[in-house]
């Protein structure tokens, strides 16, 4: 459905984006994740033919954006970061104008007014862009994109600047949307893309650091199975056990978590699975075990660590030029 | 193309800039054509001299100066850039729009001299419509002038200023041709100058090479803006 290849975008010297290559298959929602100046808006933008890219193509449904650009933009829905809006169009005058710039052949009334019941707009329908809140442009913005009903979306931040409640709104929505559409999200909210992708693409210095789901992310990097405990009874008591366990390769105390209740940090042997053989032990010795709890890393974790890596790999690589 | 150039129109109406050169034309107009009443000539070149001045100098740059730079600075270039629409399309859109409402302004002058002809003065229809052909070819040059310069900016002032002294001093080439004893810089400037074919039309000649001039440079100016505005996607 989208196929990006060694996409290279520089202004100057400054290399915003950096061979970066992807494939989005139909029906598949792809978050879009990385820290601000990641490149993450240049691709879009270049995704959508906004911008060109310096090296590189875009194929969108088949079309390369370049060679049909207007064959490969009539299927995209575009929601930029800040939404384009005439602040001094009603809402009905603009999503008017949208509907014939993207010359839709649906009929007008229904179109827009089935898009403006989905994105909850219909009673601000006849008031000015201008007077309306930022979480209400956002949604007209939302709305501009969809009309026309382009097989694939691209929606840049597309949250931002809206209650919790309204955030849940549109991720249920993105969610549905994505059932019939190909999304593209992006989002340096964390959760966000947890709860609404299927795959996530984590962009660093305009250069692509993950590509996978979720969880596998997860497995992928927490594979050493730290686990936290807490048991019952005095520290002086519990840590040597702890320590006599064959699995576990160190112990370290967090502190008292309850009243007689200390939490530990247990690092396995080489990923040995401890516990059964922790339950064994702390039954034996009379020691209640209260809580255990693997600390697998969450994917804000996993994204810190990757960013940091790609971080300091530049510094070095930096450092030795 | 017919969306943006709807959209355009309908926005010099929501906003006060359309009703505002509407009424300095007006007014100008009206002014001039007292003075004619005044001292009892039927000659509507004083009105037709004071539309030059004045309403091209002053009127377009303001019809002209948000066409694009507005669009770049509220980001809404994102939304027509990522339409299903080419640049060319977006860039005559807004021009058919300015020169619309610039035609609108002007045409209701036509009313002195339906005016005059009713009073039984004898009003030169050829001057008359050499004046208005003119006007118009004169007008499309700086309204693409002011496109030009509205894609090389974000702020409507410095673009509507621009405007205004390319104009200006595009209007007072001739000036050179008079400083100077250089044959080739006095045939290219006499080539290129825009008076010399305005008067053409205002004394009721009207040949085809001026009118071609006046278009092919507005296609001139329409291309440039086409090019600029495709330049910055790739910086």
């Amino acid at each position: 459905m989208i196929e990006v290849k060694n996409l290279t975008k520089r202004y100057g010297s400054h290399c915003a984006v950096n061979d970066i290559s992807f494939r989005v298959e139909e029906g598949e929602i792809l978050g879009f994740l990385g820290p601000n100046g990641a490149g993450k808006s240049t691709t879009m933008n270049i995704l959508t033919g906004y911008l060109s890219a310096t090296e590189g193509t875009v194929t969108i449904n088949g079309h390369d954006i370049l060679d049909e650009p207007n064959e490969a933009k009539a299927s995209i829905g575009y929601l930029p970061e800040l939404p384009p809006l005439y602040l001094d169009m009603t809402v009905r005058e603009y999503l008017d104008f949208v509907f014939d710039l993207k010359k839709c052949k649906f009929n007008r009334a229904k179109h827009i007014a089935e898009i403006c019941k989905l994105m909850r707009i219909d009673h601000v329908y006849h008031r000015l862009i201008k007077n309306l809140s930022k979480g209400y442009r956002q949604r007209v913005g939302f709305a501009q994109a969809l009309i026309g009903n382009p097989p694939v979306l691209i929606l840049d931040e597309p949250t931002v600047g809206l209650d919790p409640k309204q955030i849940i709104e549109i991720r249920t929505l993105i969610k549905n949307l994505g059932k019939h559409h190909t999304v593209i999200l992006s989002s340096h909210i964390l959760p966000e893309i947890e709860a609404v992708c299927d795959r996530i693409v984590i962009i660093n210095n305009g250069e692509i650091v993950a590509d996978d789901t979720a969880e596998d992310l997860s497995a992928k990097y927490s594979s050493d199975r730290r686990m936290l405990a807490r048991i019952a009874g005095p520290e002086k008591d519990v840590l040597p056990l702890l320590k006599s366990i064959h699995g576990i390769a160190d112990v370290a105390v967090l502190g008292e978590k309850e009243p007689d209740v200390i939490e530990y940090a247990l690092e396995p042997n080489d990923g040995a699975d401890f516990r059964k053989e922790l339950f064994a032990a702390l039954a034996k010795a009379g020691r209640p075990l209260v809580g255990l709890k693997s600390m697998e890393m969450s994917l804000e974790e996993i994204f810190i660590s990757l960013t940091r890596e790609a971080r300091s790999a530049t510094i070095q690589k930096g450092g030795n030029d | 193309m017919s969306a943006i150039f709807k959209r355009e129109l309908k926005s010099y109406f929501t906003s006060p800039i359309g009703y505002a050169a509407l009424a300095i034309i007006l007014f100008l107009a009206g002014d001039a054509f007292h003075m004619i009443m005044y001292y009892g000539v039927a000659d509507l070149s004083y009105v037709y001299s004071n539309m030059l001045t004045f309403v091209l100098l002053l009127v377009l740059p303001i019809l002209t100066m948000r066409l694009l730079s507005d669009e770049k600075r509220q980001k809404t270039d994102q939304a027509l850039f990522t339409a299903p629409v080419s640049l060319g399309g977006i860039v005559v859109g807004k021009y058919l729009a300015a020169l619309l409402l610039f035609v609108i302004g002007v045409s209701i002058t036509l009313v002195f001299a339906v005016v005059l002809a009713a009073a039984g003065a004898e009003v030169n229809w050829m001057h008359t419509v050499g004046n208005y052909l003119g006007l118009l070819m004169l007008g499309g040059v700086i309204i693409t002038i002011g496109l030009l310069i509205s894609s090389l900016t974000e702020n409507q002032f410095i673009a509507a200023l621009g405007t205004f002294l390319v104009s200006l001093s595009m209007l007072m080439i001739d000036s050179i041709a008079s400083m100077t004893t250089n044959s080739v810089v006095i045939a290219v400037v006499n080539f290129l100058s825009v008076n010399a074919r305005y008067n053409n039309f205002t004394s009721g000649v009207i040949q085809y090479d001026d009118i071609i001039f006046f278009l092919s440079m507005q296609a001139l100016f329409l291309f440039l803006t086409v090019r600029i505005m495709d330049r910055k996607r790739w910086n």
